[in-house]
């Protein structure tokens, strides 16, 4: 059987995001293997939140700060990456 | 007893973990390889960054259409929740009457959207329209095809006549659900009609409430078929929301990497909503 996939235009960034993606969740699954019940407690936002949670608060919030930077800023996104590492980190410690 | 911990069972959800690869998660990852490049066809693909992106967060047609939509949202969301409750709290609780008032409600729910849109589509006709020729017959110049106010309210209504009804169903159930007991210690208090409604109905109805603004509020944000049939985006643009413009870019234009860069952002700002109104409810349902 041959399996072409060119038709999902691949490139390698966007290989590569989903690649980070992919072993973040991975990275998930092996923290809740080691540490199960997914960590759940009360942060800055006053509701019950999973690390799981977390991780989708980090994720949904770093797109944003991504497109809020290309509309408001400019097309170098390193700094909104850096940006959105330490809101990933805060929402970790905080939220 | 001793909770045991078996994560065979995992093995369980993956046929559904299969059929959402399949039907969502490698469609999703097409649109985003699309939405970082340009292509003329053929499966030719030249690679375009994140212009798709920094053109659509600068393009004013990507806002208008967005603004209109949220505007939509919020005027049918206005009309339909009051509606809804007004028509739920007076449907009749027993007898013969209640199935008779379910299936009325149900029956706009059964139809399918593109045949809405026709059926409006010719109702408002002015001139073999029911409602269009008598409107235009006592002295109201209507006409939704040139018109981009009589658009709009064509449009309204007839999102409210189709979906109304899911509100009053969604309320009602929750009114049901409330035991006699409540209004009898209510009379027993002497509780005027508004006090019933707001300390005993409302609170009652929260949920499914929440659940009704929820439903309401992404499927109106994602409205596509009605509107399409009805006014075609039309006149102008006037009724032009996010999904029509989506598709006029990516099949009337063949814009793949702009209209794929479009749908990531339609899809993350209904990720975000989803998720605040997810958080609300469940977050509301824990504090009970």
């Amino acid at each position: 059987m041959n399996l072409d996939f060119s038709w999902m235009a691949w490139t390698w960034p966007t290989a590569a995001f989903f690649t980070v993606i992919a072993l973040l969740l991975f990275g998930m699954g092996v923290w809740e293997y080691a540490s199960p019940g997914g960590n759940p407690r009360v942060g800055v936002l006053r509701f019950e939140t999973t690390r799981g949670d977390r991780l989708f608060v980090s994720l949904l919030g770093s797109a944003f700060i991504h497109l809020a930077w290309l509309g408001l800023v400019g097309s170098n996104l390193w700094w909104a990456l850096a940006l959105s590492v330490v809101y990933a980190i805060g929402v970790f410690r905080y939220v | 007893m001793e909770k045991t911990w078996n994560n065979k069972a995992w093995f369980l959800v993956l046929p559904v973990l299969v059929l959402v690869a399949f039907s969502a998660v490698i469609p999703l990852m097409t649109v985003v390889n699309y939405s970082v490049q340009d292509t003329f066809g053929n499966n030719v693909f030249f690679w375009a960054g994140t212009e798709w992106f920094e053109e659509l967060l600068h393009s004013d047609r990507f806002w208008e259409a967005m603004t209109r939509n949220l505007i939509f949202s919020f005027i049918i969301l206005a009309i339909e929740v009051p509606l809804g409750i007004f028509i739920a709290l007076n449907m009749p609780k027993k007898g013969w009457g209640v199935p008779v008032c379910l299936v009325l409600m149900a029956l706009p729910l059964l139809i399918p959207w593109n045949v809405v849109g026709t059926i409006w589509q010719v109702f408002g006709r002015n001139d073999i329209g029911l409602l269009g020729y008598y409107v235009n017959a006592v002295g109201i110049d209507y006409n939704y095809v040139q018109d981009p106010f009589d658009a709009w309210v064509t449009i309204i209504v007839m999102d409210v006549w189709h979906w109304t009804s899911l509100v009053v169903l969604l309320c009602y159930a929750g009114l049901v659900s409330i035991p006699d007991a409540f209004y009898q210690a209510a009379k027993i208090d002497g509780a005027s009609r508004w006090a019933v409604f707001r300390y005993i109905q409302l609170p009652k109805m929260q949920r499914v409430l929440l659940i009704a603004v929820l439903l309401r509020f992404m499927d109106s944000f994602m409205i596509y078929t009605e509107p399409f049939v009805v006014t075609g985006g039309g006149p102008g643009n006037s009724t032009t929301f996010l999904s029509i413009d989506l598709v006029k870019t990516a099949l009337g234009q063949f814009d793949l990497g702009p209209a794929a860069a479009m749908s990531l952002v339609y899809f993350l700002i209904v990720l975000l909503l989803s998720w605040v109104f997810y958080t609300v409810m469940t977050n509301y349902d824990a504090e009970r």
